[in-house]
């Protein structure tokens, strides 16, 4: 049975997107932090990858590192974003367990943080996870929280690796302050109050990096949420017109005649022009259709989002938060 | 419509038959096609009479197939199906990233050593996860081909990077990292003259050394350092081979062909990889926007098409009726998409109005074979 989104993933705090780059992950990301707002909730959106893409999707200036709210949700929501900075949350660690204070900004001055996430790559990832594992549930001194965290996660071919926190923190210290954290975070993340979502085109390369990813995600023991469908252009021509414009036996005459009916010159460059475009569609839509059914063998719930003509904007971005709200999965 | 642009097409041709030209490099940001480019141009150039290899990061699969490429074995092959007759070949590769950076450890050391490298946990992290490291070995790949003289051109890929201009800095980060001063000292307890660094360095710099021991653990500073100083014996610094790479690229035997698609994101990035090239003197020899969407009915404006549907709807719903309402509403909306992608393109050519640019149609299905990549070719050469 069909279940909207907000229903199937009501038990989930922190969201996880990812996609392959060009599939609008961020766009998707910020549409779901939209449409889990709404009626009164709050919601956090992090990015890890320091793009300033929320910023520009919400076109405001570039984010600081800091909570603030970017955007109301149909019902009174709110929307909060916070641009996670991987050097500035282990300053933010250290000061918390060593007190360094000014030496601090001296570390960086020394391109010593730089060169410590360098040398663990690790090290960078279970910070940038840290901060949303922080943002997840209630919080000291009164701070608020929120009732879902959704993050703009790296790119599918890298999601397994910079999740699978165990292995991540394999080279830092034992019982060293991050590597403590890192327990609790593993902890959060392979629980159901997380979920990792896909966010895919009907394309060959982003379908297959999809299933790749899906099945890298479970290996490593974490909850693989919905496949998120972005970009689906619908089929606008009957299955029976979809198959003569496949075979190129449209009928020419009838469109001719119609369209001299409604006043349109109806020269032959215009029909050539316009039976080429139905070709084109008939074939597009047979490969997105395969690429679907590629999709759906892997059994996850699958969410479509439609293809915007005239590009994204802020009301598109509140369309795609609305349709993806009140959906119900083909599962 | 036609566009109003100032630029010039690519002629693509001109620069494959130059023999002069002995590298393409095609970069720009991920998922704008960059592969099939790469591939596309080598089938040209190598059916015009070239000895050609390809030497692709991250090919689709089929793509892959297409070119007789199953896996990855780090040595170029001979593509199947090349129409010869003008004297050319064509020879393919992909990347294997790991094994580029072993074969660079096993020349350059001898095998007791070569094998303690390898098996460093530091190393085997470096070596298959480090940011910057494919981009490196794509860079040392290009180099070696390049020495071997095997071929006169060579077509390279570049990295799935996040932004275009990683896959140009990557390399001398990486380089500079691993030669820094930081790592030295941090792996100077490992040496014999380890003290004499430690001389120099603040009581503040040993607060903060411990720090970084207490947060990184003294294991791994022990593997760096271990690594560091069987690399130092190995060559002569990982910043010159890099520096050496980044002359091949100023090199006039080069050429740049920035891949884009009519999209902000992928102009945008386009826009900063152009504006860093000429920075650098690096020749560039123009921009390759794929994916770029046409009509054959364009006299026909999206506002009439519109209006025509709503008029067909109310006319009545035989089948032929329904099936031109369909139409018209399907051109309505490639008209918009044509018109959204004509102004992205228009801003960037007023921005860098010297640079020309090939277009390459949006195809219905993926390309996965030589006649799909030779369309593409033939597109690129095309002087419109």
């Amino acid at each position: 049975m069909a279940v909207a989104f907000r229903n199937r993933w009501a038990a989930v705090e922190l969201h996880i997107v990812t996609g392959k780059g060009g599939t609008g992950k961020t766009t998707v990301a910020a549409a779901l932090a939209l449409a889990l707002a709404a009626d009164g909730r709050r919601t956090l959106l992090v990015e890890v990858e320091g793009r300033g893409g929320i910023a520009q999707l919400f076109d405001t200036p570039p984010l600081p590192y800091a909570e603030r709210r970017i955007a109301i949700a149909p019902g009174g929501g709110e929307v909060h974003a916070l641009p996670i900075d991987a050097e500035e949350a282990l300053l933010e660690y250290l000061d918390m367990f060593y007190h360094l204070g000014r030496a601090g900004r001296g570390l960086r001055r020394l391109g010593f943080v730089d060169f410590v996430t360098t040398i663990a790559p690790g090290l960078r990832d279970v910070l940038l996870t840290g901060k949303a594992y922080e943002a997840v549930g209630p919080r000291r001194g009164g701070r608020p929280s929120y009732d879902a965290v959704i993050m703009d996660a790296p790119p599918t071919g890298r999601i397994a690796q910079f999740l699978n926190i165990n292995t991540e923190v394999a080279g830092l210290a034992k019982g060293g302050p991050v590597h403590k954290q890192a327990e609790s975070i593993m902890r959060l993340l392979r629980s159901k109050r997380t979920a990792v979502h896909f966010v895919t085109v009907l394309e060959e390369m982003p379908v297959q990096e999809t299933l790749d990813g899906l099945r890298d995600v479970s290996e490593v023991g974490l909850p693989t949420g919905a496949v998120i469908v972005n970009m689906v252009r619908r089929a606008m021509l009957s299955e029976e017109d979809l198959t003569a414009a496949r075979a190129g036996t449209l009928d020419r005459e009838g469109v001719q005649k119609s369209l001299e009916r409604v006043g349109v010159p109806a020269g032959e460059d215009i029909l050539d022009g316009l039976l080429a475009e139905a070709r084109e569609h008939a074939l597009r839509v047979d490969l997105e259709r395969a690429e679907r059914r590629e999709l759906d063998a892997a059994k996850r719930p699958v969410y479509e989002l439609p293809a915007l003509s005239d590009g994204i904007d802020l009301g598109g971005l509140y369309r795609l938060a609305d349709e993806l709200r009140d959906q119900g999965a083909g599962a | 419509m036609t566009p109003n642009r100032p630029t010039e097409p690519i002629g693509i041709d001109t620069m494959l038959d130059d023999r002069d030209v002995r590298i393409v490099v095609c970069c720009g940001s991920g998922g704008v096609g960059k592969t099939t480019t790469a591939a596309a141009l080598a089938v040209r150039a190598a059916e015009r009479g070239r000895q050609v290899v390809v030497l692709t990061i991250d090919p689709a699969r089929r793509l892959a197939q297409s070119m007789g490429l199953t896996e990855l074995d780090n040595s170029p092959r001979p593509v199947a199906g090349l129409d010869t007759s003008a004297g050319g070949s064509l020879e393919a590769m992909m990347l294997d990233m790991k094994r580029t950076f072993d074969e660079i450890v096993q020349l350059h050391s001898e095998p007791g050593r070569a094998e303690a490298i390898l098996a460093n946990p530091f190393y085997q992290s470096l070596s298959s996860s480090m940011a910057g490291t494919q981009e490196y070995m794509a860079m040392e790949k290009l180099g070696q081909l390049r020495r071997t003289n095997n071929w006169d051109l060579i077509v390279v890929d570049t990295p799935p990077s996040r932004s275009a201009l990683d896959f140009l800095d990557a390399p001398k980060r990486l380089g500079s990292f691993l030669d820094g001063r930081v790592i030295k000292i941090l792996a100077a307890p490992a040496k014999a003259g380890g003290k004499a660094y430690l001389k120099v360095v603040s009581v503040g710099f040993n607060m903060v050394a411990g720090v970084v021991t207490k947060v990184l653990g003294a294991q791994l500073l022990k593997d760096v350092a271990s690594f560091v100083a069987a690399l130092e014996t190995m060559f002569g610094g990982f910043r010159e081979r890099a520096d050496e790479t980044f002359r091949l690229l100023k090199n006039p035997e080069t050429r740049f062909l920035v891949v884009a698609a009519p999209e902000p994101d992928a102009l945008r990035e386009a826009s900063y990889f152009v504006e860093r090239l000429s920075e650098e003197r690096m020749p560039l020899a123009g921009l390759v926007l794929n994916r770029v969407h046409h009509s054959g009915a364009a006299a026909l404006s999206p506002g009439r098409a519109l209006a025509a549907a709503e008029d067909l709807d109310a006319a009545g719903d035989s089948a032929e009726l329904t099936l031109t309402a369909a139409l018209l509403r399907l051109h309505a909306e490639r008209m918009t998409t044509i018109a959204r992608e004509e102004s992205l393109t228009e801003r960037f050519c007023a921005a860098h109005p010297t640079i020309p640019i090939g277009e390459v149609a949006a195809q219905p299905a993926d390309v996965h074979d030589l006649d799909g990549l030779r369309i593409i070719g033939a597109e690129l050469a095309a002087r419109r």
